[in-house]
């Protein structure tokens, strides 16, 4: 290992919290967090191993994210996720890591489903043959019961989502996240370095853009996509339908294909596909 | 450390939070409207803004380029107004830029809103509001231990009608029982579009969930909350436009009325402690 990665107010020669040397060197001497280095567990964390075992069988994972909470995370990776298996050749896993508030459950018409242990591991809940979910939601024994969890355990379950659930051959994996940038946002990127994200998809809505629901202002999110450089992908409008058919679990691609809303999604859909084609 | 908690909360007459299990339902536009009405009829009014990777309360009251400043009691929190009847404390006044982005995990989080309850020295008010991130997490666990002492008068979860979102504020509900924190009541944002060109109302996400809800769980409907244009323009023209009295101008605007009824409600509720 070439860079050790050290904490910005460590003593001036710390070896790093993670070597071999940890709590043990002169430079630990005195360090306020010499007894927690030396006792903590050195080098790489083992899961992460099991987790590239796993994740070798998955071509593609993509990531939904935004800061912003109640955007639409979850109806448009929903709505991915349908259209990719509308093929029936690709097989396509969807991840719903928002532990405290799993919506996928819902959006994806398995509401009430239960995960079921195999040799191989937790079995996804399929909406069809070549689309696997696994959500925290399909493990509570009451669907209005509180995930009152702290961090390191949300951590724990994304880790065993990752390392436990016998997802097979899957062409795209699609992981829903909650909003914000912390715990369920470091620890999936930190688990999936090694095997390898292809991207994220950033979601808002035109709070700054022009809708008309949601006024009109300043520049919107074609604007931020310029400003930040990333590729804009396009915009999908507020339809009442969409809600209500997140509301029953099924697909709005398949319920409403003539809408304008429809077609939004599917030329987003078709430019996401693109970049992985090309 | 609590003793400074209990210290800088002392003279505080009313501690409420706004939950919801949900993200995007109006949180922090409900809480900004709850004490934009409560300053308007007389209250000294705080906000606490403890959603730290997505701070909204500095935007909605046009703070963005404001830093707290430090006094020998603490940090001051930052004022909206003249007459110093409300004032704010958001991690978005401790950035350097808007666009900088928190990632932290739940350690530091924690220790940051522990900052903010010990060292902000808000001085006397009657009511201080407390605006949170989505979710049953560390920052909730974290805000109700730490508030142990002070004896929060209870919790105003803010849902929007659709199922989906109704599932997760039922979890938020689960959670004020376990941690025993009373529900003062459910308000239904987002409950109908009014046009502002026909005036008519158009149900966007449905409606009537929220007070179903609230009577299956036994507990108070505040109210419902349609979606108004006017206050996204309110906020989001802040900048550019010459009057810069929030207060006045929300006061106003046809949501007033609305918030005003839920706000009188929350009062009276609240005011049952005192005698």
């Amino acid at each position: 290992m070439a860079v050790i990665d050290k904490p910005e107010n460590a003593p001036e020669h710390c070896p790093g919290p993670s070597t071999e040397q940890a709590g043990k060197a002169s430079a630990c001497e005195g360090c306020p967090n010499q007894k927690i280095c030396a006792t903590a567990p050195k080098g790489p964390d083992p899961a992460l191993q099991f987790i590239k075992e796993r994740m070798n069988s998955v071509k593609h994972k993509i990531l939904v994210l935004s800061g912003k909470g109640g955007v639409g995370k979850s109806t448009f990776t929903a709505q991915l996720g349908f259209a990719f298996a509308s093929e029936e050749s690709v097989q396509v896993g969807v991840m719903d890591i928002d532990v405290c508030g799993p919506s996928i459950p819902k959006i994806m018409g398995l509401d009430g489903e239960q995960v079921h242990q195999s040799l191989s591991g937790w079995s996804p809940v399929y909406v069809q043959d070549n689309l696997g979910v696994m959500s925290i939601g399909f493990m509570l024994s009451d669907p209005d019961e509180a995930v009152i969890w702290r961090g390191p355990k949300k951590n724990g379950i994304i880790k065993q989502f990752l390392k436990d659930v016998d997802w097979g051959d899957l062409d795209f994996m699609l992981v829903d996240t909650p909003p914000g940038t912390s715990d369920e946002h470091l620890s999936i990127a930190q688990y999936l370095k090694e095997s390898e994200i292809d991207g994220a998809i950033i979601i808002t809505t035109p709070q700054e853009g022009e809708s008309i629901i949601f006024a009109p202002t300043t520049g919107g999110a074609k604007k931020m996509a310029e400003d930040l450089n990333v590729k804009y992908l396009g915009s999908i409008p507020l339809d009442p339908r969409i809600g209500k058919a997140c509301d029953m679990g099924i697909s709005f691609l398949d319920e409403y294909p003539d809408s304008p809303a429809c077609k939004a999604y599917l030329d987003i859909i078709s430019e996401i596909k693109k970049q992985f084609t090309d | 450390m609590s003793d400074s908690i209990s210290t800088q909360l002392e003279n505080i007459k009313h501690i409420i939070l706004v939950l919801s299990g949900k993200g995007g339902v109006g949180k922090s536009s409900i809480s900004t409207q709850l004490s934009l009405c409560l300053a308007k009829k007389g209250h000294k009014v705080g906000i606490l803004d403890i959603d730290l990777t997505g701070p909204s309360i500095p935007r909605m009251f046009g703070l963005e380029n404001r830093q707290v400043h430090q006094a020998s009691s603490g940090w001051v929190p930052v004022f909206t107004d003249e007459s110093q009847n409300l004032c704010c404390m958001s991690i978005g006044f401790l950035l350097q830029k808007k666009d900088d982005s928190v990632v932290w995990r739940g350690p530091k989080k924690n220790a940051m809103i522990k900052q903010f309850l010990s060292d902000v020295c808000w001085g006397e008010l009657d009511y201080l509001i407390i605006d949170t991130p989505p979710g049953t997490s560390d920052e909730h666990i974290s805000v109700v231990e730490y508030l142990k002492d002070a004896n929060p008068d209870g919790a105003i979860l803010v849902t929007t009608p659709q199922a989906v979102a109704l599932a997760d504020v039922r979890k938020e509900l689960n959670f004020c029982k376990k941690v025993n924190l009373p529900i003062l009541g459910v308000i239904e944002n987002m409950s109908g579009f009014i046009c502002p060109h026909c005036e008519e109302c158009t149900n966007l996400f449905s409606t009537g969930g929220g007070e179903a809800m609230a009577n299956e769980f036994g507990v108070e409907f505040l109210g419902r909350v349609p979606i108004d244009p006017s206050l996204t323009l309110i906020v989001e023209n802040q900048d550019s436009s010459p009057d810069k009295d929030l207060i006045k101008k929300y006061s106003a605007s046809n949501l007033f009325k609305v918030l005003s009824n839920i706000t009188d409600k929350i009062i009276e509720k609240v005011s049952l402690k005192d005698t």
